[in-house]
């Protein structure tokens, strides 16, 4: 330990973790379903799926690639459908680099724990970012989607999916709620207007990932002169 | 057997890098001035597009189901400066409800 941390990034640890707290419950019942799906006939396996949730913890490209195998599907199409829909993880990255500290191997680290949550709950608006907060909501949600994953696993179809109900819905609720904090210029209201539209207009034609990709072209409008 | 252990190791490696790509390459350096404005847009166009998608999304689909009534719901609520703990608690509960009743 090279230095102690001072109490505001503790202070910005833990409000990131009690935020992600209600949606570790939604994304840990989302790992169930993922661990059950893996050990359904045609599955991927119990220890496959366990590894995939700790190194990939990206939800819905596990889903995709889980899905084209258990379809019979070649292995290079689930690799490519993972990674078109993880692409985003780019911008994204781009978006938080200015705000993490340390050498390369801290940095690495730190990427890692970016998922769509996490990040949304870092953003503090106007392109700022705390990682504090990114680095407890996502240890909270990694936990969450890893524990979820293995108790799937475990459980198998006895559990039965449990990703039903209303727990999809709190995923748009909490974009929603961090986009609403957003909306602080006419700027960021035109780029988020149009990155929706992008992206609902994409989805019935492109691959699934690439709407989500393409919905970042709207901040060019960051290039236009005020 | 070794197919998936093959899908399981390129997919974590691939999404290492992907994440790990923007924070490694770019450090703390602060970006120029345009690249920085259209960065600091990036967070309200993909969290729309998120929001847009994760509600009427459904695989290449677009539906309407319970979802929709539970974002409507955190809608009213962030009218209303709800925190967002409670905004995201009424959207599932609202969704949930809806989906017992045999709404979407």
């Amino acid at each position: 330990m090279a230095e102690p941390s001072s109490p505001p990034i503790r202070f910005e640890l833990r409000r990131g973790a009690v935020t992600a707290l209600p949606l570790a419950v939604a994304v840990g019942l989302f790992g169930v379903s993922f661990g059950v799906l893996s050990v359904t006939s045609g599955g991927m396996g119990a220890l496959p799926a366990m590894v995939m949730s700790a190194t990939t913890f990206a939800g819905s490209a596990q889903f995709a690639a889980a899905s084209i195998l258990a379809g019979g599907g070649q292995p290079v199409a689930a690799i490519a459908a993972a990674l078109l829909l993880n692409a985003r993880y780019l911008p994204i990255g781009v978006s938080v680099a200015r705000f993490m500290t340390g050498g390369p191997a801290d940095r690495f680290a730190k990427s890692q724990l970016v998922v769509d949550e996490s990040w949304a709950i870092a953003a503090r608006g106007e392109g700022e970012f705390d990682a504090g907060r990114l680095i407890g909501a996502g240890v909270v949600l990694w936990l969450a989607w890893v524990g979820g994953t293995i108790v799937g696993v475990i459980g198998g179809e006895a559990l039965g999916d449990p990703a039903t109900l209303g727990l999809d819905a709190a995923f748009p609720a909490l974009f929603l709620a961090l986009l609403a904090s957003q909306l602080a210029s006419h700027r960021t209201m035109v780029a988020a207007v149009l990155g929706g539209t992008i992206a609902l207009a994409l989805t019935p034609f492109a691959p699934p990932g690439v709407p989500i990709i393409a919905a970042s072209s709207a901040a060019l409008i960051g290039l236009l002169r005020r | 057997m070794t197919d998936i252990w093959v899908v399981v190791a390129v997919i974590g490696a691939g999404t290492m890098l992907i994440k790990a790509a923007g924070p490694l390459t770019l450090g703390d350096r602060p970006l120029p001035a345009r690249v920085q404005s259209v960065v600091a847009l990036l967070a309200p166009a993909l969290l729309a597009a998120l929001v847009a998608t994760t509600t009427f999304g459904s695989g290449q689909e677009l539906i309407a189901d319970a979802r929709v009534i539970g974002v409507a719901v955190a809608a009213v609520a962030l009218l209303f400066h709800a925190p967002v703990l409670l905004v995201v608690l009424l959207a599932a509960g609202a969704a949930g409800v809806a989906r017992l009743l045999g709404v979407g």
